[in-house]
């Protein structure tokens, strides 16, 4: 069984190099392979797989991990303003202060449980947030958000070209370089800063497989699912969960620093509760607990944001002209709410049918489907089912 | 001395709002053992309950008033309102007080929305594990916020008070002061007495009636209660009702105080949780006595004082989340909180 | 000198004397049972054993070192551990997970990070909890989820989870509590076995004579919050004020 696990992890690690590396080509097709998306795709899913350790894991419902990002966001920024436009610096310090935020918020918040926590972290998001937007105005910019500027000293850079705001690079390369390939009618775009989020994403997902697969992993778990017992078993719990918030609040940190390293600024708004809580519903709706469910939900809701923000009456009406014309009308006018500036609402929607009908996300659901067809169609496919993305642990 | 006061005064209304945010919150945690986070959602509506009844007294027809012409030379157009053709005197009142027959108007539609909220959602979260009840009010919150900012825009939307409670009061002379040294504006005054009256009849429901005392067993234990053969679950749901009424009524009151916008909801709740944090989770005394407490405190760090004394940093954005940092870290059930509460 | 030892523990809950003066010694190897009737205080000085309650005035000495204000993970590194009368375990883990658990707070102590070693190279932990699985009955379910498992086989993961960690006492909650007579019997059998074979102290609280009498090497009876006889179970039996206590012969 436990060589079973070892080939399933095999299986699920060439999955994710294999989808991050081709993405460009697999998400052309689906109109979605363009740098700036599947940048994003790329660090929500670091994002994500950072939460799941916490929420998969422990159970905690954290709801103030977007506090983290923007606070790796800040980090970021106020690394390319002073020192350099590298962003490995950037980044490192992204994770060190974010990861300091975490143990801060994290050692108040924890000394409660259950609802308590979701509360507190809820209130330390919301007050991160108003430190952002307003009190912290010298270090963050409030509302205007932190920009690079000019006159920044940069003191290991070399001077730039006056007139002109340096890019983010990484030793010669830069963050918006691009090639584009033509490829059977579809262009194909090859950008360095989406390779740098998605190498990193597979490191990262490595690293979530490796705390899945440990004793640390196996106490986290047993936290969720009863921590009484494991008090009792000689196991100081605190110390466990605190660690495993402070590892998903720099997950978050250097998703917010990479978000910077992708465009040089950062704005309270990214802390905000809707920030915190569309991380919860990524993790979700692609199933807490699981390795791939992650990543899965962060690309599904980047995804649907992408089309739904994008898409305007002309657009919907288009797909209702061969109604007759009042039926057009009203269906436009139906659908208005949910598209556009609307997306929110969609969100929310999406938010409540998955708890309400699908709490496992969609891992579980895919392994129901599997299981109803291997029922249905004999048992062939039952041992396949094992190789699936099935392994919840 | 009066500058004290004044800042006390300051904080009442803040703190009243959150006192009867917290207590509706409290109600619902109280008997029913869920977080509602969409309970923010709550005040919301009941403000906009206001907007929505002010916007129908002030439905208006235009007829044009050939003695008058605008600044263009063309006849002006003058729009009456509808209720002012039909009732004269009273119809103008109408839309005067509005925000007065708001309060009419809203007990039966947050009676309504807290009954289906809870008979068409909630009902089926008792029994799921607390993360998804969380999950599920946080998406209903934010479905109806996006509701309201679909229907009313993402503005504020300004609703005055009654002319006759416009204007400040002088409490200085009221209390021996010298004139105009505590001047505090009046419809502040009218909220803070209006919270009085709500908390006090709150607390005397659940003291003096039949339906009170039952709640306030099924609080304490839920089982035994139920085991009694009394129907608990219709009694709370009543009391999901009574709860969306005095933050909904909260939320139209609180109108001429703060204009309504689509995200006054979230904003009020994450800062009512933890008023009942500090007050101590199930406390109805202790979410009152936080509620007030905070916001009198917020008020006193919104002092210049205070800002010169922290180098000019204001505090008054996060000094309620300090002070819940700080008697987490020294009484982790809060002020007033009993052991044994949602501590599974 | 016993190794558990209990001098003069009183615990008042409101108006309500749960815990009268309690003393209790407890010889190392032995098995010491405690009865009494409902209400007598039984749990609640169990409870004051693993760090859930703290006794109002008293002492707890376990191996010579007080076990008052420790933390519940505290007392069981300190060599306690306790089988509750409604089994807790990890519902959501399997079986042999269930055990391994206890073994790795056994070996790393109260905390230790090790994101980055692997489950599957644990072959000792696992080796000894998959004994220890054996020994107790359930070799043949180590990759059964916990939660799918009957109420006797659940005490069974239970003891096994206590066991794998060696203790030095171990403390019993009624171990037989809502099973049929062959269950119990196989729990006395188990239990009996394991006291010849392992150098564990059991402290159990019984309500099943026939358990008590089956595996006590001495007997403490409790009643109202207070120790009335210690003895041998010998001479428990006909001991007047056992009676008195259970069958109320005269009035208080």
């Amino acid at each position: 069984m436990l060589n079973n696990i070892r080939n399933n992890d095999t299986v699920l690690m060439s999955l994710i190099v294999v989808m991050v590396l081709a993405a460009p080509l697999l998400l052309a097709p689906l109109g979605a392979g363009y740098p700036d998306l599947m940048q994003r795709f790329a660090i929500f899913g670091i994002f994500a797989v950072g939460f799941n350790i916490l929420f998969g894991l422990t159970g905690y419902l954290s709801f103030g991990h977007a506090a983290f990002l923007g606070v790796g966001s800040y980090s970021a920024v106020w690394m390319f303003k002073l020192l350099s436009m590298n962003i490995i610096p950037a980044i490192i310090l992204a994770v060190i202060i974010s990861g300091l935020f975490a143990l801060i918020i994290g050692y108040v918040s924890l000394r409660r449980s259950g609802i308590y926590f979701s509360i507190l972290t809820l209130a330390f998001a919301q007050m991160s947030f108003n430190l952002a937007y307003s009190v912290l105005t010298p270090i963050t910019a409030g509302e205007t958000g932190l920009q690079l500027a000019l006159d920044d000293p940069r003191i290991l850079d070399a001077p730039y070209e006056a007139g002109q705001l340096p890019t983010p690079g990484l030793f010669g390369l830069y963050m918006n370089d691009t090639w584009t390939v033509n490829f059977i009618g579809m262009e194909l775009q090859f950008n360095v800063g989406y390779y740098v989020c998605g190498l990193l994403l597979i490191a990262l997902f490595y690293v979530a497989l490796r705390i899945f697969r440990s004793p640390f992993g196996m106490m986290l778990r047993a936290i969720k699912t009863n921590q009484t017992r494991l008090n009792y078993t000689g196991v100081n719990t605190r110390p466990y969960t605190l660690a495993a918030f402070v590892i998903s609040g720099m997950y978050a940190g250097l998703a917010g620093g990479l978000m910077a390293s992708m465009d040089p600024l950062a704005g309270a708004e990214r802390m905000q509760w809707t920030a915190s809580g569309e991380v919860v519903l990524m993790v979700i709706l692609g199933g807490a607990g699981t390795l791939l469910g992650p990543v899965l939900g962060a690309g599904v809701i980047k995804y649907f944001e992408n089309i739904f923000s994008r898409m305007n009456d002309q657009v919907v009406e288009s797909w209702f002209l061969w109604m007759p014309e009042g039926l057009t009308e009203f269906m436009v006018a139906i659908v208005h709410p949910f598209v556009g500036k609307g997306w929110h609402l969609s969100l929310g929607l999406i938010f409540m049918a998955v708890v309400i009908f699908l709490p496992g996300g969609l891992i579980e659901g895919a392994n129901r489907i599997i299981g109803w067809i291997g029922r249905r169609f004999g048992s062939k496919k039952t041992d396949k089912s094992g190789e699936a993305p099935a392994p919840a642990e | 001395m009066e500058a004290v006061l004044l800042q006390f005064m300051n904080g009442l209304d803040k703190g009243s709002a959150y006192a009867l945010i917290a207590l509706g919150l409290t109600l619902i945690f109280g008997t029913l053992g869920v977080v509602n986070f969409a309970h923010g959602a709550l005040f919301m509506i009941g403000a906009f309950c206001a907007i929505v009844l002010n916007r129908i007294f002030s439905f208006s027809f235009e007829t044009i008033d050939p003695t008058r012409t605008d600044f263009l030379g063309n006849p002006m157009k003058v729009s009456t309102p509808y209720v002012e053709k039909w009732f004269g005197t009273f119809g103008t009142s109408l839309i005067e007080y509005s925000v007065l027959w708001s309060i009419i108007f809203a007990i039966p539609v947050m009676i309504a929305v807290g009954i289906a909220m809870e008979r068409g959602l909630i009902k089926y979260f008792y029994k799921r594990p607390h993360a998804d009840q969380i999950l599920v009010t946080f998406g209903l919150a934010i479905v109806l916020q996006e509701i309201i900012k679909q229907i009313f825009g993402a503005n504020p939307i300004p609703n005055p008070a009654p002319s006759s409670f416009v204007g400040s009061v002088d409490v200085g002379v009221w209390l021996g002061m010298a004139e105009f040294t505590v001047v505090y504006p009046m419809w502040r005054l009218v909220y803070f007495v209006f919270a009085l009256i709500v908390v006090g009849g709150v607390f005397a429901f659940l003291r003096y009636t039949t339906f009170g005392m039952v709640v306030r067993a099924g609080m304490a234990d839920r089982e035994t209660v139920g085991l009694l053969g009394i129907d608990i679950d219709k009694r709370f749901t009543a009391m999901f009702g009574l709860a969306a009424v005095i933050t909904g009524v909260a939320g139209v009151m609180y109108t001429p105080i703060l204009s309504p916008n689509y995200h006054m909801g979230m904003d009020f709740l994450v800062l009512c949780f933890v008023v009942v944090v500090v007050g101590g989770m199930g406390s109805l005394a202790g979410a009152v006595a936080a509620g007030f407490l905070l916001g009198i405190m917020q008020s006193f760090a919104a002092m210049s004082e205070v800002k010169d004394f922290l180098l000019g940093f204001s505090i008054d954005q996060v000094i309620i989340y300090l002070v819940a940092v700080v008697i987490l870290l020294t009484r982790p059930r809060g002020l007033m909180g009993r052991k044994g509460m949602m501590e599974e | 000198m016993g190794i558990l030892e209990v001098q003069n523990v009183n615990k008042r809950f409101g108006g309500l004397q749960a815990l009268d003066d309690v003393n209790l010694n407890v010889q190392e190897n032995t098995v010491h049972a405690i009865i009494g009737p409902n209400g007598a205080g039984k749990s609640t000085l169990l409870n004051c054993f693993i760090g859930k309650l703290i006794p109002d005035t008293g002492t707890v000495m376990f191996d010579g070192k007080s076990l008052l204000g420790l933390k519940p993970h505290q007392i069981n590194q300190a060599g306690v551990s306790r089988v509750f009368q409604t089994p807790e375990i990890f519902t959501d883990l399997s079986v042999i997970e269930n055990t391994m658990i206890p073994a790795f707070a056994r070996r790393d102590g109260a905390f230790k990070l090790h994101p980055f070693e692997r489950i599957s190279d644990e072959k000792d932990i696992r080796a000894r909890a998959e004994e220890m699985l054996v020994n107790v009955g359930l070799g043949e379910k180590l990759d059964t989820v916990a939660s799918a498992m009957s109420r006797g086989d659940k005490r069974r993961l239970e003891m096994a989870m206590c066991l794998v960690q060696q203790p030095k006492l171990l403390l019993l909650d009624e171990p037989t509590a809502g099973m049929a007579r062959a269950d119990t019997n196989n729990m006395i059998d188990l239990l009996k076995r394991l006291a010849s074979e392992m150098d564990i102290t059991f402290v159990v609280i019984e309500h099943d004579m026939h358990v008590v009498f089956s595996l006590a090497d001495r007997i403490s009876v409790l009643a109202q919050g207070h120790v009335i006889v210690e003895d041998e179970p010998g001479n428990i039996k006909g001991h007047p004020k056992v009676q008195e206590a259970y069958l109320g012969t005269t009035a208080h």
